[in-house]
């Protein structure tokens, strides 16, 4: 009986996706505001599965900004000193930039658990902030480095085409980066970084290295940070120290939670709730977006605590209890 | 660095230790209690330095002195009436539940304070500095200071370690704090109300980051942006005392604030990043902080 459940579930899953990224592709052909926006979803929802990644192994990161923030300022220096570049060329480099650094960071912080590892990480991010922020010479402080409009694929577009190009690669990189997360937490390697939060000491038993297993995510979730990262930095044209500070990590535990920490789909439904929220309170609401996001993400947890996706999960076991 | 400098930055960093002191005393005790990182802790700072400047902006035509007890209404009230409202109505609902979600809720609280606070008092910085010059200017060894500042600051933080230690070692309530700390169950089955200790707890500790507000408020001038840094400050020496640690976080203070201080005079830019780096360096070598006594656990 379960097999065929999880099959129409996993198919129906499917239909929704496909679903929804034909609507993100195909709204903004109407309403061309919408572009840019769409654009940030899906690469705020990038970063928001790398936090995601580390919340299915019980350890919350409040510093997980800094990948990000090293995945802009990676894009944003190399447009300073090396003039304009290649999306394709950004990308690698912004997510390569943070793969090293999680990888560097990733060393210290797995050793510890729970409120100690989200200690560290506040502490790395904190100090790389004060860094972007205080050295001015090399990062222009608050006001952060302009990000100059790349070629895509070596093709120049104007502003008007670049944000829908910009719109579709992003758009690819989201539904690959979602399969990627996917299989991989469906994969041993997933399973086990599950394990750590149910019980590591289990994990240890069976001879696996529970660190290293925490590593592996660890690093991933930085990699899909700085990927985010850069993609944000081209969408926005602008990297600022404010994209490595403790409030934009709490923003993206907060998309994680309320989109639903237990699929990749949660954290593209957290992100779109999340950005169109800010863009229309901060327009239309006299800048009451963080008011009336943070009362819905009380909501969420006090009668939603699976998020959004959870409240659709429950929808569908209800409607197919009716049958 | 010529004496001068040096005893400058010495009072500087003493002054500005006593009050972030007061905000990391707060959050240690609320987590050592609650076992919940209070991420709006700083908007609770915020707001004691808002409401205290509003109200001794409004008492001081009648009589100047009269701000220094606005001060200590304002934390109070900010302290029992918001932590209190916080406490009964956000987190005691989700006590025992995952980590990440208690953790969020206080980070709502931080969003919507936020955001409340841009909408009461604005975003044009407001400055109550009535107290500061009400107190005559001290000498400490030929360098002039505000009397404010390197004695009244230093003796309520020293104060309150010593009225801490007193309550929680010393008295009936303080035992029965302790004692919920220690072991909650047990506690509950000798009929002590554990809801009511996290109740009280938290305004306390709500009403201490409050305190530290109200107190720097005639220092500072009042900004949007001041919580959202004092949180991260106030955890950074938390956490390198180590959580729970009351005399541990007066010693960790000053160590941050004078080393800031020293920092200010000699390589400015670098402000920021000197509580960072030493949380950093101590995190790593000690992750139960300096003075922790918390077992990590370690694989």
């Amino acid at each position: 009986m379960q097999a065929p459940a999880q099959t129409s579930g996993s198919g129906l899953r499917l239909a929704i996706v496909l679903g929804l990224v034909a609507l993100a592709a195909i709204v903004p052909i109407l309403l061309p505001s919408w572009a840019t926006l769409i654009t940030l979803v899906a690469a705020k929802g990038v970063v928001v599965l790398g936090v995601i990644i580390l919340l299915q192994a019980g350890q919350v990161s409040f510093g997980h900004a800094m990948y990000f923030a090293v995945g802009a300022y990676a894009v944003a220096f190399w447009g300073r000193h090396m003039g304009p570049g290649d999306l394709i060329l950004y990308l690698l480099l912004g997510s390569a930039a943070a793969t090293l650094f999680g990888a560097v960071i990733g060393l210290f912080v797995v050793r510890y658990r729970e409120i100690f590892f989200g200690m560290l990480n506040l502490a790395f991010s904190m100090v790389l902030w004060s860094l972007l922020e205080k050295l001015y010479h090399y990062t222009n402080g608050a006001d952060g480095i302009r990000v100059v409009r790349p070629t895509i694929a070596g093709i120049a577009f104007q502003p008007e085409t670049f944000q829908y190009a910009l719109l579709y690669v992003t758009l690819v990189i989201a539904v690959v980066a979602s399969y990627v997360a996917q299989r991989y937490l469906d994969s041993p390697l997933g399973h086990m970084l599950r394990a750590i939060k149910s019980n590591e000491t289990r994990l240890e038993y069976l001879g696996v290295s529970a660190r290293r297993v925490l590593l592996i995510g660890y690093v991933l979730s930085a990699f899909l940070c700085g990927l985010g990262g850069a993609l944000v930095a081209v969408a926005q044209q602008i990297a600022t120290p404010e994209f490595g500070y403790w409030t934009k990590s709490g923003e993206f535990v907060f998309i994680a939670i309320l989109g639903g920490s237990s699929s990749a789909l949660g954290a593209f439904a957290g992100s779109a709730v999340f950005e169109i929220v800010r863009f229309y309170a901060a327009a239309k609401l006299a800048n009451t977006w963080q008011l009336i996001l943070g009362v819905v993400l009380i909501a969420i947890i006090m009668f939603a605590p699976n998020g959004l996706v959870g409240i659709l999960n429950r929808n569908r076991r209800n409607a197919e209890a009716r049958r | 660095m010529d004496s001068t400098i040096f005893i400058l930055a010495l009072l500087d960093g003493v002054s500005y230790a006593a009050l972030v002191f007061l905000v990391s005393v707060g959050l240690s005790l609320i987590f050592s209690v609650l076992r919940i990182v209070n991420v709006a802790h700083g908007s609770l700072y915020a707001y004691g330095a808002y409401v205290a400047a509003t109200l001794s902006l409004a008492v001081a035509p009648i009589s100047p002195w009269l701000t220094f007890p606005a001060l200590l209404v304002a934390s109070v009230a900010v302290g029992v009436v918001v932590g209190g409202v916080m406490e009964r109505f956000l987190l005691r609902p989700v006590y025992g539940r995952e980590d990440v979600l208690q953790l969020l809720i206080t980070f709502a609280v931080f969003m919507i304070m936020d955001n409340l606070q841009r909408l009461i008092w604005g975003v044009q910085p407001i400055f109550a500095s009535t107290p500061l010059k009400l107190l005559p200017n001290v000498s400490v060894l030929g360098v002039s200071y505000t009397s404010y500042q390197v004695i009244l600051l230093p003796a309520v933080a020293l104060l309150t370690v010593l009225g801490l230690r007193y309550f929680l070692r010393h008295t009936l309530a303080g035992a029965v704090i302790l004692a919920v700390t220690e072991d909650r169950e047990a506690a509950t089955a000798i009929g002590v109300d554990a809801r009511r200790v996290f109740l009280v707890t938290f305004m306390i500790g709500a009403s201490l980051a409050a305190l530290g507000g109200a107190l720097a408020s005639p220092t500072t001038s009042l900004v949007p942006g001041m919580g959202a840094d004092m949180i991260v400050l106030s955890f950074a020496v938390a956490a390198t005392a180590g959580l729970g640690q009351i005399e541990g976080a007066a010693v960790t203070a000053l160590m941050i604030g004078i080393a800031r201080a020293f920092v200010i005079y000699l390589q400015p830019e670098f402000e920021v990043l000197v509580p960072y780096l030493i949380m950093v360096l101590v995190l790593l070598i000690r992750p139960m902080g300096l003075f922790g006594v918390d077992k990590v656990r370690k694989i």
